[in-house]
């Protein structure tokens, strides 16, 4: 029963087929027998299973929605009160937060039961989820590959059908890419439109949380539930929080216009498996009604460099709290103050994060401010302004998530650049703000190919529906690794 | 040869809110030590700074009062640096458009004239926690109660001309601030506090001559002795052939009278990172 959607578990649990208790039970043996995929750094039965029963007393009580109930699993990016919070760094390994972030408390409050903390890239900082204190994560599909990342536990998770849904923190592609590379469904929301609360700081500007599942109806299930607004953190937008579930009844794919960047179908490195599915997919959309049309967003080559100033940036200030002065990793006998920081530091946080810290802090140090960060904020508009042009002439944007499949472990460990290029068609819509989701949408041999959708601000509602429109017409959301489905 | 000083200062006004400027933690003085620091003024992972309305509103009474230019729209941004009682690593201050840009505050000279000084800005910022450093051997302790206090920085012109006249003009903003409502005043707690940027140059001249920045003065007399001495030994300095280096000096009460400022050093700034952070507000322009 653990391997169904969430919608189906609400009706099995609505109809009293199985208790949410019997359903954590079965969750937990199941991520128990997954262990060799890594996907969780810290699983949490006792918690979960108070949460099972409460849930089941709430139902027993007539109160219970479409996520009371039904497990799920957390990024270790949110913090969650009394359980551990790593942020898969060595820097946090033994920080246990001391109040809920935003998504946590909502989706507890919605009646959902925690799992776990699923495993991630070293404060979201990688693509492959490689750079990882607690070691890599292996791709359900093929477990000699990556999941993608920053998210990749919570894709494997999902992916494997170990929990029905995840959250997700998406930065530069931190859920839609893993959800590609390992057959998924992930949506980025609009900057602002969940809060950051409680949400581990990467780069402040682009962070934003979101869910993960099988398909578009259980995104929207767990949308519903994690949007909204938070006074704690101010960029957060209060604008109404539609029922993105009761929105995707009213699917019509006739007439949408979809347009096609040119620049994300010319680009170069694009695996010829993943064009041709991405193709077919277009086709079906076509097929269905939509108006498919080329459009240009003649910036697309300056957003990763771009990206990799004005994230970088953030990170080395974001991380500077962690000093091993209040909480964290502290080094041993530390003689005096730079001593205390160099090592604490030295040893807390691994290769990437460093890297980046060292990338932002030239980058904002005085005398290359202006020609760096400066410039990548004005250039971050000129982003900005060719989607809105672009979202003049059509409804949604559609292009391939990753430039290829999953790629075998350790492949791009050693070579940051080619790592970083595997975010090229996800990182411009968080530098523009936009929501975007990822589908499954076929194959590239055995490897699972993920279509993207890119959506105006705020207007998630239309890229669920789309989403779903699209998933009606296809199963390859319900295809699973190892077979049958 | 003739010397003229010139002088600006820096004050620092702690402003009368009951909450800090960036969380809901108290702002009273003289708690326990770390018993009004929140998860936002320790700087734990995920939380974020909500700014307190109130410090806004006392910072543009201010701006009023000093016929100053009101921002529309004002930004903040970070100062970075790793010091221990700096719970973040970064200080959230202001640099481009503060809240309060230009004004002026007219003082009352000894001769019965009035002289306008030039307020150059006045902006939004949090105060550091405190390091007390006599605990045993070289261990430091940490209070943070006093992390995120909302601070307004008063920046004048260098329009002063001497220690009586940087007094009077103190006096005067100590008045007006207290009057307003916006700042207790209340010095030997800390709540209004006073940099002072001094140098010299030859009566005549136009150029600046180097400064030297002096540090807690938190008192009217200490302000105006400090201020002298500095006059006195920058002037004697050069005159023995000597230069001015830019450096800040810190002010003892204790060895005030042979030597009152000393070096010091201060942690290295490494970057005013000037990333904005997500406080914004609109207020009606005049």
């Amino acid at each position: 029963m653990h391997d169904r959607t969430i919608a189906e578990l609400g009706v099995g649990l609505a109809q009293g087929e199985y208790s949410s208790v019997e359903l954590t039970r079965a969750v937990l043996e199941a991520i128990e027998r997954a262990e060799s995929l890594n996907a969780f750094i810290t699983v949490t039965p006792d918690i979960a299973l108070g949460q099972a029963e409460a849930a089941d007393a709430a139902r027993a009580r007539g109160e219970a929605g479409p996520l009371t109930g039904v497990p799920i699993a957390h990024k270790d990016i949110f913090c969650t009160d009394g359980v551990r919070t790593s942020c898969g760094s060595r820097m946090l390994d033994r920080f246990v937060a001391p109040y809920d972030a935003f998504v946590v408390e909502r989706m507890r409050a919605a009646g959902a039961v925690m799992v776990g903390k699923t495993n991630m890239d070293e404060f979201a900082m990688g693509s492959s989820n490689e750079t990882s204190w607690y070691g890599p994560v292996k791709n359900p599909w093929d477990v000699t590959t990556v999941p993608g990342g920053s998210s990749g536990g919570s894709a494997a998770a999902v992916a494997a059908r170990l929990v029905p849904g995840a959250t997700g923190t998406d930065t530069g592609g931190s859920i839609r890419q893993p959800a590609a590379l390992t057959g998924t469904s992930g949506l980025k929301p609009t900057y602002g439109r969940v809060s950051r609360y409680g949400m581990i700081a990467f780069a402040s500007s682009l962070d934003q949380a979101g869910p993960m599942a099988t398909d578009a109806r259980d995104l929207a299930i767990m949308l519903s539930a994690m949007a909204g607004f938070d006074p704690r953190d101010s960029t957060c937008v209060d604008h109404p929080v539609p029922d993105y579930a009761a929105a995707l009844e009213q699917t019509n794919l006739a007439g949408l216009r979809v347009g096609l960047p040119r620049e994300y179908f010319e680009a170069d490195g694009v695996d010829g498996g993943v064009s041709r599915a991405i193709e077919s997919a277009i086709e079906v959309l076509r097929e269905a009604g939509a108006e498919v049309r080329e459009i240009s967003l003649p910036n697309t080559e300056l957003a990763v460099p771009v990206y990799y100033v004005i994230a970088p940036a953030e990170a080395s200030s974001n991380l500077s709290r962690f000093d091993g002065v209040r909480y964290g990793h502290r080094c041993e006998e530390p003689v005096d103050l730079e001593d205390l920081y160099k090592r604490s530091r030295g040893e807390g946080f691994g290769e990437e994060v460093k890297r980046r810290i060292m990338v932002g802090t030239y980058a904002l140090s005085a005398g290359y401010y202006d020609a760096y960060y400066l410039k990548a904020q004005q250039v971050r508009r000129l982003i900005r302004d060719d989607f809105s042009r672009a979202f003049e002439e059509v409804d949604v944007i559609a292009a391939p998530t990753a430039p290829s499949t999953a790629f075998a472990l350790g492949a791009k460990a050693d070579d940051p650049v080619q790592m970083y290029l595997s975010d090229i068609f996800t990182i411009a819509v968080n530098l523009a703000g936009l929501p975007a989701l990822s589908i499954p949408a076929g194959f590239s041999g055995s490897r699972p190919v993920g279509l993207q959708l890119i959506g105006r601000h705020f207007d998630e509602e239309r890229l669920l529906s789309v989403a779903h429109g699209y998933q009606q017409r296809t199963d390859w959301h319900t295809r699973r690794p190892g077979g049958e489905g | 040869m003739q010397w003229e000083a010139v002088i600006g200062l820096e004050l620092h006004a702690q402003l009368a809110t009951s909450t800090k400027i960036f969380s809901a933690a108290s702002t009273a003085y003289g708690a326990d030590p770390n018993t009004q620091a929140c998860a936002v003024d320790l700087g734990m992972p995920g939380v974020l700074p909500v700014l307190n309305e109130r410090a806004v509103r006392y910072a543009i009474r201010l701006g009023l009062a000093l016929d100053a230019e009101v921002a529309g729209r004002s930004v903040f941004a970070r100062k970075n640096y790793f010091y221990p009682d700096l719970p973040k690593g970064y200080q959230i201050s202001q640099y481009e458009i503060p809240v309060v840009g230009r004004g002026h505050l007219d003082i009352d000279l000894e001769d019965g004239s009035k002289k306008r000084i030039g307020v150059t800005r006045a902006h939004l910022e949090e105060d550091a926690g405190k390091s007390i450093h006599d605990g045993p051997g070289t261990l430091t302790r940490i209070d943070l109660n006093r992390a995120g206090t909302p601070l307004l920085e008063i920046v004048s012109e260098p329009d002063l001309r001497s220690a009586r006249e940087a007094v009077a003009y103190m006096k005067k903003m100590h008045s007006l601030v207290r009057y307003l409502g916006v700042c207790d005043g209340n010095m030997q707690e800390g709540s209004f506090r006073c940099d002072a940027n001094v140098s010299v140059r030859p009566v005549g001249q136009l150029a600046f001559g180097t400064r030297a920045e002096l540090k807690n003065l938190n008192s009217f007399r200490f302000v105006e002795r400090a201020i002298n001495f500095e006059i006195q030994r920058q002037i004697e300095l050069i005159e023995d052939g000597g230069t001015v280096i830019q450096e800040t000096r810190l002010y003892d009460p204790i060895v005030a009278r042979r030597a009152p400022c000393v070096a010091r050093k201060r942690p290295t700034i490494t970057a005013t990172s000037r990333i904005r952070t997500c406080c914004r507000w609109r207020s009606p322009r005049r």
